[in-house]
């Protein structure tokens, strides 16, 4: 396997790999608990706190565990996180860990994390494995931060509770509902399409500016 | 990843095919006893925090659906009657109790009643506030459940709902949108999408008005000046 730079291991996760934009895992949370910036924050603490240490620990045993009970002993210690994750957002948030309902439980499923520890954390050594997860944990909440920015300012008119447009804005309570996490979602999908083709387009241009002006011209 | 078998873990290649069973089972046994110790430790040190919490929201609820009573007894069931005392052999965790809200001026307001049975996906436990006199309903505060997201949920959220629980009569009876009849005290106007979950609350609520209603019945009686 190539070997990279510590920061590419980093950055990786946070935008060219970002788990939600660039390979759409993940999407049930970020779909489901994005329609308030609140909801949004705990469950991305809660999965970078369970994507950190499970690849802490996947990575540090990696040699140990044979390759038969790999599957279960990662499911096993990504449970063990999201348990501990549970009873510690129950205890000091208990309105947000009510408002996470399942999803908290869910994160044992979330296929970000097991991908991590099957494709990273288990073939390499644990500063990598940790820089990766956290890489990845800052692109998921970065991905659930403006899907929740989105959805509660234009759905409650609020941002973290605060009222933005006065009273007489009236709330576009779509945005909270299921359909709106999708509209959302797929919005932000199809700008960064549009702005990453419009990039490649200039970039071509830049390259061979005189091969684009001849196809223009044709 | 094109890799052949058993390259790919850091682990030199086993010269066999197969690891020895013990291996695997010890491997297994061991994240699994590490896992339930870091889970004990962790349920160790947020319990304590959990529980009072519970207890601060237990006290919110019945404070709504008493009506912010001015006062609030806390009643044990014994078999068929009410003692403000945990009955002898009790175990205090687990005794089952009711309260008693009071007025300012010291009438009685109804009984808030705890009550849990499943519903959908798992139990919903809810509150609600009952007067034996008249046998209205207070009002009703689902506590905790795990119904669907967007569907059985809104048994919490849906407030036209809830509502309902305030004016409604005992016996309840659950009926869908398109037959509800306003004028019927006993109709409970169930939620489009989540039949299940509204006839969950509705049956949580009848059962544990059969289940008390003598007890409730009878301490109303015999302490009416």
């Amino acid at each position: 396997m190539k070997q990279t730079s510590p920061f590419d291991d980093l950055l990786r996760g946070v935008w060219k790999e970002n788990p939600v934009l660039v390979q759409t895992l993940g999407l049930c949370p970020t779909l489901a608990v994005t329609n308030s910036v609140a909801n949004a924050v705990a469950m991305s603490i809660a999965t970078f706190f369970v994507l950190v240490g499970s690849s802490f620990l996947v990575s540090s045993f990696k040699r140990y565990v044979p390759n038969e009970v790999r599957i279960a002993t990662y499911v096993l210690i990504i449970a063990t996180f999201v348990t501990v994750a549970d009873m510690v957002l129950e205890a000091t948030v208990p309105g947000i860990h009510k408002a996470l309902g399942a999803f908290v439980g869910l994160i044992i499923v979330n296929c970000i994390i097991l991908a991590r520890q099957e494709a990273f954390a288990a073939k390499n050594p644990v500063g990598r494995a940790v820089l990766d997860a956290v890489g990845y944990g800052v692109g998921f909440t970065i991905t659930m931060l403006i899907m929740g920015t989105i959805r509660e300012v234009l759905g409650s008119g609020t941002f973290l509770g605060f009222h933005l447009f006065g009273p007489h804005y009236e709330p576009w309570v779509f945005f909270t509902l299921p359909p709106g996490g999708f509209i959302t979602l797929g919005s932000v999908l199809l700008f960064l399409g549009w702005h990453k083709e419009r990039r490649a387009a200039r970039a071509r241009l830049r390259t061979r500016p005189l091969e684009a002006v001849e196809r223009v011209a044709a | 990843m094109s890799e052949p078998h058993g390259h790919i873990h850091g682990a030199p290649a086993a010269p066999g095919p197969d690891v020895a069973t013990s291996k695997l089972l010890r491997t297994l046994a061991l994240a699994g006893a590490a896992a339930g110790l870091l889970i004990v430790l962790a349920y160790g040190w947020t319990a304590p925090t959990i529980e009072r919490n519970k207890a601060a929201a237990l006290q919110a609820a019945i404070a709504e659906v008493l009506k912010d009573p001015a006062q609030c007894d806390t009643l044990f069931v014994n078999g068929s009657s009410l003692s403000p005392t945990l009955p002898a052999g009790a175990d205090p965790k687990t005794a089952r109790r009711v309260y008693l809200g009071y007025d300012a001026d010291h009438r009685r307001i109804g009984f808030a009643i705890p009550a849990a049975e499943p519903g959908f996906q798992d139990v919903v436990s809810l509150i609600f506030g009952y007067d034996p006199a008249s046998k209205q309903l207070l009002g009703m505060k689902v506590l905790d459940s795990k119904e669907t997201p967007g569907l059985g949920s809104k048994i919490e959220s849906d407030t036209a709902f809830d509502n309902q629980f305030g004016r409604v009569v005992a016996p309840l009876t659950g009926v869908k949108s398109d037959r509800y009849n306003p004028q019927d005290r006993h109709q409970v106007d169930m939620i489009t999408g989540a039949t299940i979950s509204s006839r969950a609350v509705i049956r949580i609520i009848s059962n544990a008005l059969t289940q008390l209603g003598p007890a409730l019945d009878s301490y109303s009686e015999e302490k009416r000046p």
